[in-house]
């Protein structure tokens, strides 16, 4: 199959990015700077990221959709005020997780943001479960822009006039040189920020204009630092289809009144897990030391019983040390209990740690 | 001192008397990119010819380190595992890895010089 590319490749090009292959798109890795200057740069000034490989799914239809959604989503779309954005998962039957998304409720039915490798498979479980009531446009058209970091509110706002009075988590349809943009308050980085909805053809000028602002471009190689210092699931790694959101530490995205009817996919499932606990569950880990625990690594008790295993692991640029997540026997999940890795062949020290690794200092918007 | 040699795993090797000092290249270092981790071998042991004498790991994976010669380890460079930055910064001077007291010093024949390794570098980066 032949890879796929964003409309910002041209850019991402002559902007000497590194490229790699990552859900059947050419996406840059880094650009000339390197991962720590571009996750410190977004940190301290702002960032731009091409999340256009995510699917744009655009679900049209009124309040019978909203219904139908609450039967595969645990949120309260009923009471989801228009143009606000919810973080949730499209799940089965045992509350495996598919994928995980934003879903924002606009004027016409509904915007739901999915992971790049998933997008496909998602489009055609949701085609099977809401039938042909209703029009579905994953939307190839339109490519994603985040940026993220403390001057992005003001960059932005120079450009669109009016996203700085976004509140966290809500978004609007605005209008920049005779086209209309989706823009949301929000992102993957735990910084503020914001994601840009644009058609293709304007894409890659609205970016060049960012970058004349003083914005940077940054690679998904930052991403990823960026979103594991932020303590958040990356699909793939933290999520599967193996993994319920109560095993992976996200129950507070399941709204409580869903909770008492449980008729939605995987509620019965979720509803034993939140009154017995699950068997396993999500943690942040920080080594000892310097050492670097990847994806795989297992995880010991001081018995050498295996408790565990890491999904992420890498250097944290704005911690200064290693950081990682994965999962462990729910005995081991609390705060401070210490933990052996396996790395090479040896047992190394680490402690379980409350997540986030890094906090956020500035974050304007938040209701 | 020698000349400086280069090995097809990316390790430049100087020769003083039968001590070698060993580490990695600037090209290897492009290609790793910020360096977060160095382990070295202990002092005292043992290493073979294109062998593995140690780790270096990026933000985004980790790579094995080779030793071009045998020999066993005299010293090795602690300021590379204090701060890995440094490999990036000074990879072919300050940034060395071990020195190693050398048993064969045919060892070296093998090796391949400044402009052969880069070719070889610019070849196996195309």
């Amino acid at each position: 199959m032949e890879i796929k590319k964003t409309s910002l490749n041209k850019l991402h090009q002559s902007n000497n990015a590194k490229f790699v292959e990552f859900a059947g798109y050419e996406m840059p890795i880094q650009y000339s700077k390197g991962i720590i200057e571009e996750h410190k740069f977004t940190r301290s000034h702002s960032g731009i990221f091409d999340v256009s490989h995510m699917g744009q799914l655009f679900i049209y239809g009124d309040e019978s959709l909203t219904e139908e959604l609450e039967k595969i989503f645990p949120l309260d779309l009923k009471n989801l005020k228009q143009n606000c954005s919810k973080y949730s998962f499209l799940m089965n039957e045992d509350a495996g997780i598919y994928d995980d998304l934003i879903i924002t409720k606009i004027e016409e039915g509904y915007l739901i943001i999915l992971n790049a490798a998933c997008k496909d498979k998602d489009f055609e479980i949701l085609s099977n479960l809401l039938g042909s009531k209703f029009k579905m446009n994953l939307d190839n058209n339109r490519s994603l822009i985040a940026i993220q970091g403390p001057k992005s509110v003001e960059i932005l706002n120079s450009i669109i006039n009016g996203v700085d009075q976004l509140n966290f988590m809500t978004g609007n349809w605005f209008d920049s040189e005779n086209q209309k943009l989706f823009v949301t308050r929000s992102g993957y980085t735990g910084e503020d920020g914001f994601e840009i909805s644009i058609s293709n053809d304007k894409a890659e000028k609205f970016v060049e204009n960012l970058i004349e602002k003083g914005a940077q471009l940054i690679g998904l190689g930052a991403r990823d630092t960026l979103r594991l210092e932020a303590g958040l699931c990356l699909y793939g790694h933290e999520l599967d289809i193996n993994k319920t959101p109560v095993e992976a530490n996200l129950r507070w995205a399941i709204s409580k009144s869903r909770l008492s009817n449980g008729d939605f996919i995987g509620s019965k499932k979720i509803m034993n897990q939140m009154k017995d606990g699950a068997n396993q569950i999500r943690v942040g880990i920080k080594p000892e030391g310097r050492l670097i625990a990847r994806e795989k690594t297992k995880i010991f008790d001081d018995t050498d019983t295996q408790i565990g295993e890491i999904t992420s692991g890498t250097f944290g640029p704005s911690v200064n040390g290693p950081i990682a997540m994965g999962y462990v026997d729910k005995e081991f999940s609390k705060i401070d209990t210490k933990i052996l890795l396996e790395v090479r062949g040896k047992k190394h020290p680490a402690n379980v740690c409350s997540l986030p690794f890094y906090k956020k200092n500035y974050v304007k918007g938040v209701n | 001192m020698s000349e400086v040699k280069f090995s097809k795993e990316h390790e430049w090797i100087t020769l003083e008397g039968d001590v070698a000092t060993i580490g990695i290249t600037k090209h290897a270092t492009e290609m790793l990119g910020d360096i977060v981790f160095a382990e070295l071998p202990e002092k005292g042991s043992n290493v073979e010819k294109d062998g593995t004498a140690g780790v270096v790991e990026s933000t985004k994976a980790a790579s094995d380190v080779y030793t071009p010669v045998s020999g066993e380890i005299v010293d090795t460079n602690q300021a590379i595992v204090d701060d890995p930055s440094k490999i990036n910064e000074d990879p072919e001077g300050s940034a060395w890895f071990f020195k190693l007291k050398m048993k064969d010093q045919s060892e070296m024949d093998g090796l391949m010089n400044k402009d052969e390794y880069d070719k070889f570098a610019k070849e196996s980066a195309s």
